[in-house]
């Protein structure tokens, strides 16, 4: 049974293996993803003809109550609230791993639940996996639940700042550490392990607390990779071979979502963790940054209408202010009418647009705009020059050309979709406010911009009404 | 002193080359799907319910079944929550008819 358990699990490994391929192109990654769910069906059932499993009703109650939140979750979720979903399901998965560490601890402490005074050879491997899923399992744990909280509006998406934030977390971290190496000489100290237990999860808090809203798709990219690398220490603590590929593939899919978005800002991973930049913001005008004078010029739905009808091209730029006011759909009647007209209407996503990677695309996917209208930044940033309207809708600090040739600017260097390029650039945004990283916008001052005020939604159905009158 | 060593270096060597099967196969996704691969990767880190079940299933009720239980759950959540919810997105993505 041994032999048959182990293929099973290296046939699961394979199918998880082919549904990230998969996953990798829009034609094949509902297979892929279907692949995957066929592996993690395959690893389920086969692990309940292991030898150890000789009881059967705790399983089944926690398979029903765990499926049944998940289904209700899964369907019940809006696109728009998908950055949670997936903060809150990631830590889920690193909340399961802490929690077999520690059953597997007990487990295998002959001195629980009664003292005999047995010898405990904890073999050094496994006591180091176990303290290293406490601690990464822990950390993922609440760390995505207060990403979960901040996107949903439950925890405050600024900059939290506390006192001795740097100091305190390394001293935590070392301290794990400490009772860590502790507790792999001396396995038997039970009361250790539960305190590094809380002290991981307290440092998830810690850790998350102060990253602002906006630096969200870094967090949950990592918290991704975080989850992943829990499985796979989880799997050594077992011996499990699979937990470890697929936490393995899961973590190296995380960190590469992380550089991707780490590098969409021009900034290090450090810079982000530390919670720096939005500082700036919070320091008021201080920015170091002369404010740009001069007159802004504002523009009505009817007059945008008339000016639409003349062109042949037009690129929008979604960014979060879209998805607050879950303008999706309006934005897509648009492109419609547009369309119609004869116009060519192109989408330019900036890379860490919204509040997770890759947030705007599902966002516009969901209100049926074809994805290959949806063009990465390097794919289009060559374009605007020759585009003749540019209609951004709530985004603002990657259209800020500061970033360009402001050194003293904090956005400098961060890469910019240069929408500034095209003959009109219009900007829907609510006010003149400052975006995420706490500073004005150049943009809004150039010649050839518009404001066109208004809650995304509004405007864009207003815009969209305006122009089937013409 | 430590579990049989080769035992454990195989588990090295199967963690290593695992993450650079997934280096390779992730810089190849689009900016388009990084949603749907995040919420479906993060469903394949459910993994972590074959330690659960081995768990919740032992034969003497301690507190490791308690442990286990809860982490069946979390788990589950993760697992049915994650590939439902990947689906329903990759549904929406369509290209121009």
């Amino acid at each position: 049974m041994r032999i048959v358990i182990e293929i099973t699990y290296l046939v699961s490994s394979i199918f998880f293996i082919f549904g990230i391929k998969y996953l990798g192109s829009p034609k094949t990654a509902r297979k892929g993803n279907l692949f995957a769910s066929i592996g993690m069906l395959m690893a389920i059932v086969i692990t309940l003809f292991d030898q150890h499993v000789l009881t059967f009703e705790w399983i089944i109650i926690g398979v029903i109550i765990g499926s049944t939140v998940g289904v209700i979750l899964a369907v019940k979720v809006p696109m728009t609230g998908m950055p949670q979903m997936v903060g809150m399901l990631n830590g889920f998965g690193g909340g399961a791993s802490t929690l077999v560490a520690l059953a597997e601890y007990h487990r295998i402490n002959p001195n629980y639940p009664v003292d005999l005074g047995l010898p405990f050879n904890l073999p050094i491997d496994q006591g180091i996996a176990i303290i290293l899923s406490l601690l990464i399992g822990g950390v993922t744990f609440t760390g995505s639940m207060i990403a979960f909280g901040k996107l949903q509006g439950l925890v405050t998406g600024r900059v939290v700042k506390y006192p001795l934030q740097h100091p305190l977390n390394l001293i935590l971290l070392l301290a794990i550490i400490a009772g860590g190496i502790y507790i792999v000489i001396n396995p038997g100290s039970i009361s250790l392990v539960v305190i590094i237990t809380f002290v991981s999860l307290l440092l998830g808090v810690l850790l998350v607390l102060p990253i602002g809203g906006a630096d969200m798709p870094v967090a949950i990219s990592l918290l991704n990779s975080y989850s992943g690398i829990a499985g796979s220490t989880t799997g050594f603590v077992l011996g499990n071979n699979e937990l470890i590929i697929a936490g393995a593939l899961v973590g190296a899919s995380g960190i590469i979502l992380t550089l991707i978005m780490c590098r969409g800002m021009n900034r290090s991973l450090m810079n982000v963790l530390l919670g720096g930049w939005a500082s700036a913001g919070t320091a008021g005008t201080a920015t170091g940054t002369t404010s740009p004078k001069g007159d802004v010029k504002s523009i009505d739905a009817e007059e945008l209408a008339m000016l639409l009808d003349s062109v042949s091209s037009v690129i929008v730029v979604p960014g979060y202010g879209m998805a607050v006011a879950q303008a999706q759909h309006a934005v897509r009647d648009l492109m419609n009418v547009l369309e119609k007209k004869g116009v060519n209407v192109r989408f330019a996503i900036h890379p860490v647009a919204g509040r997770m990677p890759g947030h705007m695309n599902v966002l516009l996917a969901e209100a049926q705009v074809p994805y290959d209208k949806l063009f990465a930044m390097e794919d289009i940033n060559d374009d605007f020059s020759n585009t003749d309207v540019v209609i951004v809708i709530g985004a603002n600090d990657v259209v800020n050309p500061a970033a360009r040739h402001d050194q003293s600017s904090p956005i400098y260097g961060m890469p910019i979709l240069n929408v500034d390029y095209a003959k009109t650039v219009v900007i829907n945004k609510r006010s003149l406010n400052v975006g995420y990283a706490g500073i004005d916008n150049e943009l809004f001052f150039y010649p050839n911009a518009l404001m066109y005020f208004g809650d995304a939604k509004d405007a864009m159905t207003k815009l969209t009404n305006e122009i089937k009158n013409l | 002193m430590f579990m049989e060593n080769l035992t454990f270096l195989m588990h090295i060597y199967v963690f290593v080359l695992a993450i650079f099967v997934g280096f390779e196969l992730i810089t190849k996704v689009p900016p388009t799907l990084h949603t749907p691969l995040m919420s479906g990767s993060n469903a394949i880190s459910g993994i972590t319910i074959v330690g659960a079940l081995l768990s919740a299933g032992l034969e003497q009720f301690t507190i490791s079944t308690i442990l286990g239980m809860v982490a069946v759950i979390f788990a589950m959540i993760n697992v049915v929550g994650g590939f439902l919810v990947t689906d329903r997105m990759l549904k929406m993505f369509k290209k121009k008819k």
